[in-house]
Formats: structure tokens, sequence, C-alpha cells
């Protein structure tokens, strides 16, 4: 069973793309993670994306970073975060997807946190540092948890190609040239990259765009353009630390639900 | 000179890059291979580090010292004596010159003590280019100096509050910038660290330092016994240390200890910690049990660093080198012995290689020789060294 690939061919069959949501894990308490979670999936995201801090978050916006610092000033801890994600998996069958970067896993151990991760209910990994030129024991740990690599709109054709190739769940398309955090304005750029990577994959795997992206519009224009998954991040983080923790999960649901719509086709 | 193709020293080093870096990191690779054994470049950089940096540096027999301690003779590579007041010159001047055969419109760079800032700003300014410079908000405090100096040099300098608002952070922050702009802009690390072919391009520029104490110690007929370098990314050491490799001589790199290595207060990254990944590459690391990147200390802004270069790590594991460290008041010691006995102030970082000296001449029969690379000049330091005798001498 893989829920990742199932999603996608469930939403093809209904005609729909992907709404992919994401937060971070322990922002600014882990059971402020537990009512978004709830939030989500009431409001229709397709998958859910979790950060796991890391000290060091280099292809991250300040929003993202900020969340990184606070989670860790609060306590997030590895063994912490996989009994959430199994209170998670206990509550939904949502698609989990775990974002954080490399050394959490090279340290840990890449076979063993993977093990770990994929016990407690996660079901693909993205990691922004991790270029698929040192990759080999990362894929070999992997299994049959999904490996999400990001491609940009500067990676050559046959570097798509290859990229594609060990990619699995879906392809990862950076946007816009930056770190994660919202912008206004889509980018000619993107659209034509957008395109281009999905002739590029000949439907082999789905593709998803993310990087800036925070308003309904943002994600019709991405869907329209051919995106088979949009992925809305920073400004998730910003509604969690605007909105009162009683309010979080209907906020949430209601935000969810506005970005949700456009991708019903 | 040696080029590991798959940038990897052994298991270390390597290219944990965003996809977006992937084509300005290839680019930068094609033409660093490109221009690195090119004799018009050549050419055009010793012009540039004889007429304007100020090369060879010369090799100073450290006599009043070397009597003093009353072991082997301590001879000290003069770097302190470059343009801009460290070896950080080296490299900025290589690589600007390769950013401009790159056509690169802008530059970016980090700093940590403020002296790679500064040499950045200078060779920007002297091959008529622009620069930007990252640099963490404690360490703009205790370098305020190097922060004027890249003003009035023409360079934005950039204030990184993020994390531990020191070197780390400042890296962080320019990859961020390169990866926003990486069309245009061209990223100048100032130490031999981060994704390939970083840490061998950086080595390779100053490796001029380790050829040229080669050929000093060879028109005196001797080969130095030990050679003393202090390691913070480590580009002053890899460069002395590379060039000296087929020479029997014991190598040290000389970390910082900060409060002592127990303290947990220090940035010795080879002597207590263990591999990992950061900035692109995969190197010892000063993290936790969870592989969070933990907080460092040391009383000198330019060794206050997580990481190490990869080269290092290799080094380390294969005991070609052996990596030491010396604490705030082994430095501050060290630094008042040189000044009194030479008349020369080294750098707060290079003080760390003479408190190695220190010890290592004590051992050793005048017969011997020690290098000692002062990397810097420790002007920029006074003010912090004055705070430090004040606070003690209360105490």
């Amino acid at each position: 069973m893989n829920r990742i690939k199932e999603k996608f061919a469930e939403l093809e069959s209904k005609n729909q793309k992907a709404l992919i949501s994401y937060i971070m894990a322990g922002f600014p308490n882990q059971k402020a993670t537990m009512s978004a979670v709830r939030g989500l999936v009431s409001g229709g995201a397709d998958i859910i994306e979790l950060g796991f801090p890391f000290s060091d978050p280099l292809a991250d916006g300040h929003v993202i970073q900020n969340a990184s610092t606070a989670s860790l000033q609060h306590g997030t801890k590895i063994a912490g975060f996989f009994d959430m994600v199994k209170k998670i998996r206990a509550e939904t069958d949502i698609p989990l997807v775990l974002m954080t970067y490399t050394n959490i896993l090279y340290h840990y151990g890449y076979a063993k946190f993977i093990a770990k991760a994929r016990h407690a209910g996660i079901d693909g990994f993205i990691l922004p540092d991790m270029s698929i030129e040192e990759s080999k024991e990362y894929l070999k740990a992997a299994n049959d948890v999904d490996t999400i690599f990001l491609i940009s709109p500067n990676t050559s054709k046959s570097r798509v190609q290859k990229i594609a190739r060990v990619s699995s769940g879906f392809l990862y398309l950076v946007a816009v040239f930056g770190t994660t955090g919202a912008r206004t304005g889509i980018k000619r750029y993107t659209l034509d990259a957008i395109k281009q990577v999905k002739g590029q994959t000949r439907g082999m795997i789905p593709v998803g765009v993310g990087f800036g992206v925070s308003t309904p519009e943002d994600v019709k224009r991405y869907v329209r353009a051919g995106a088979d998954a949009v992925i809305v991040g920073s400004a998730y983080l910003r509604l969690i630390k605007d909105t009162r923790q009683d309010k979080l999960q209907s906020k949430i649901a209601s935000y969810t639900h506005s970005l949700k719509k456009q991708t019903i086709l | 000179m040696k080029y590991p193709k798959d940038g990897r020293f052994g298991e270390f080093g390597g290219r944990y890059i965003p996809e977006t870096l992937v084509p300005a990191i290839e680019e930068l690779e094609e033409n660093y291979l490109k221009f690195k054994d090119d004799q018009r470049f050549k050419k055009e950089l010793d012009y540039y580090l004889k007429v304007y940096a100020g090369r060879p540096t010369p090799l100073y027999y450290a006599k009043n010292l070397s009597e003093k301690l009353g072991g082997a003779r301590i001879y000290l590579k003069r770097e302190d004596l470059l343009h801009g007041g460290a070896h950080k010159i080296n490299n900025t001047l290589g690589q600007t010159l390769l950013a401009k055969k790159m056509h690169k419109k802008r530059i970016i760079a980090e700093t940590g003590a403020g002296q790679h800032g500064v040499a950045t700003a200078m060779a920007c300014a002297a091959l008529g280019t622009k620069a930007e410079v990252y640099m963490g908000h404690k360490d703009m405090t205790r370098q305020e100096l190097n922060v004027f100096r890249m003003n009035m040099l023409g360079c934005k300098v950039h204030p990184v509050k993020s994390g531990s608002k020191t070197l780390k952070d400042a890296i962080n922050e320019a990859i961020r910038d390169w990866i926003t702009n990486v069309k245009n802009t061209y990223y100048l690390l100032g130490s031999a660290v981060g994704p390939h072919p970083y840490p061998v391009m950086v080595r390779d520029f100053q490796s001029v330092i380790g050829y040229e104490i080669k050929s000093q110690m060879k028109k005196i007929n001797k080969t130095p016994d030990v050679v003393i370098a202090c390691v913070g990314g480590g580009s002053n050491a890899i460069g002395t240390f590379y060039p000296l490799m087929d020479q029997n001589s014991e190598m040290i790199g000389v970390e910082a200890a900060g409060k002592g290595l127990r303290s947990k207060m220090h940035s010795a990254t080879l002597s207590s910690g263990s591999p990992g990944v950061l900035h692109g590459m995969m190197t010892y690391l000063l993290q936790d049990d969870e592989g969070q990147i933990t907080k460092t200390h040391s009383i000198s802004a330019g060794l206050d660093y997580p990481g190490v270069g990869p080269e290092h790590s290799y080094y380390k594991d294969t005991q070609q080198v052996k990596y030491h460290s010396a604490t705030d008041a082994d430095v501050i010691d060290a630094f008042l012995m040189l000044t009194r006995t030479e008349g020369i102030i080294p750098a707060l970082e290079s003080s760390h290689a003479i408190a190695e000296a220190i010890k290592v001449a004590r051992k050793t029969k005048r017969s011997e020789s020690i290098v000692v690379t002062l990397s810097g000049r420790g002007d920029k330091d006074v003010q912090e060294v004055q705070k430090y005798l004040n606070r003690h001498e209360q105490n």
C-alpha cells in the first residue's frame, strides 16, 4: 500500500489536483500542531507535509526559519515527533510527508530513521539539501517510502530526467529562485517551467509546485498551468502564529477549503 | 595539485545542496577547472598577489621568542603583513578574478571576524566589481572596526540576526541570497568549506602559503620539524599543510578550545565533534544527540564555527595531521607574549597557533625548527583583548 500513489490515483478519477499543506511540527507547540492537522483534514487537504525543525534550514525563508527555531526551543525531539505522527495516524489515513534536512537523518542513521518514521506512519521524505549525487545511502534505506526530490526552474532537461528516475510520490518543482516563503505575483518562468517539466516527465510522476504559494488565485493559476499538486507552507505558519489556539482548527479548515476549491476542475 | 573529481576526501566533502544551486556550482567548477591551469589567469593572479597584496610574505625567525622558550627555532610565516592584514586576500583575489572571467556582476560573501569581508571588499574594489557581505550581528559588535573598513571600501554589510548570529548563520544567509540571485551572483566563500569545488579551490588559492614556506626553508637548508596553523574553517591551515604533505614534518592544526573542551563553550570541531552534513558538505560538526548544530564559543570570531573544511576531517581520520586546541586563556597569554617579545601583534585566530608553538617549543631541542603560520595581524582584536584583561584583572 502506498498512500501517496493511491491519493493521486483517487484524485485523477475525481478530476482533481492535489493540495499539499505544510506545517512545522511543534510550532508553536504540539497541541497546536494537532489542531492544525485536524483543520487540514477537515478543510480538504490531500497530503500533509510535516516539517521537522533543523537548526540551520538554509533553503528556508524567515517564516519557516523562525518556526524551526521556536519549535526547537519548545523542545521538539525526534522521539516525540514520531509519537505525534502515530497519534495523527490513529486519526486519519491522509498521506504524510516529512520535510527536514539531511543531517537529521544522517546523524540518526538513514535506515534507522526511515524505518522508525515509516512505522509511525510517514509515507515520504523531502530533503531540500539532498542532491541525487549524494543520495545512494538514502535511497537504499528508503525502500518503499517515497523519496521526493526537488527540481528548480533552472534544472537542465537531462537532469530533470535523472531526478525523476530516483523520485517517487511526486516531483517537487520549486516555483521561484529563492527560499520558501509567501510572495506576491506569479512569474512567467514558473508557468513555463511547469509546462516544460510536465513535458519532460511525460506523466511518469506527478509534479507538485511549491515555494511562495499562498492564495487561492496562486493555486488556480498553477493548476491551470498543468501542476498535479500545489504546495502551500509559509502562509499556514503565519496563520498559525496569528491565531488563538481555540480558533486554530476552524481557521485552518476554512483557509484550506478556500485553497482546495481551486484544485477541483 | 590533486583534484578530487567527485569532490570527496575519503568520506568527507561532497555536494549537499538545494537543486537551484546545482547549475551554479557546475558552472563554477567548469570555470575553475578551465582557469586554474590557464597561464594568463595565473600570470594575472600572480601579478596582483605580488604588487597588490605584497607576496611573497617573509618567513621571520622569531629569535627573542625562541630564546625565551629555550627550545626549537620558531619561524613565523608572516601572512599578517599582507594587504588587509590576513591571508584571506590570497583567496579573494583568486576568486574575484575568476568571477570576472565568469562575467558575474555581483559578488556576495560571508564573514566571521570580518577579515574575509575586508579582503573581499578590497579585491572587488581593486578589480572593479561590487561586493555585499553577510556578517553575524554578534560578530559585527565584536569586530566593529572591520565593519567600518568594509563600509569605507564601498561594500554593503548585511547584519544576520538568525541563529547564533555568527559565521555559521552568515553562511546560511549568503547561501539563501545565492539561491535567490543565482543567475548573476558569484558566492565568494572565505574558507575551505562548503560544497565541492569550494574546499579544493580555496585550498589551491591558499597553497601559495605552503609553497613559499617550502622554498624559504630550503634556502636556509632546513625542513621544518613541526608546522603549526590555526583551524576554524581551516583555509590558512590547509594552504600551509597541503604543499608540505610530502615532507616528514609533523603537522598540527589548532582549534579554539574556548573556555575548555569540557565546558561546551568552544569551537573545537575536530577535537570533539562527529561527522555530519552542514553548508553543503559532509564533515566533522559540533552537534547534539539529535543532529542539531550546537552553539559555539571562541574569543576569536574567525574560529567561532561548528564545522571545519572536509579535507581536515579526512586528515584527522588518516592521522596525517594532528588537531589540538588552545583555550581563550592560553590564547591571550600567547598574544601578549608574541607582542612583547617580538613586537608583532597577532590576530586572536593566529594566537591559537602561537599558543601551540609555545607548548611545543618547550619540549623540543634547539636544533629543531617550528614553522607557524601567522595568518593575520591583531589590530582588529586589541579592544577584545583589553576587555578580556579588564574582566580578568577584576577577578
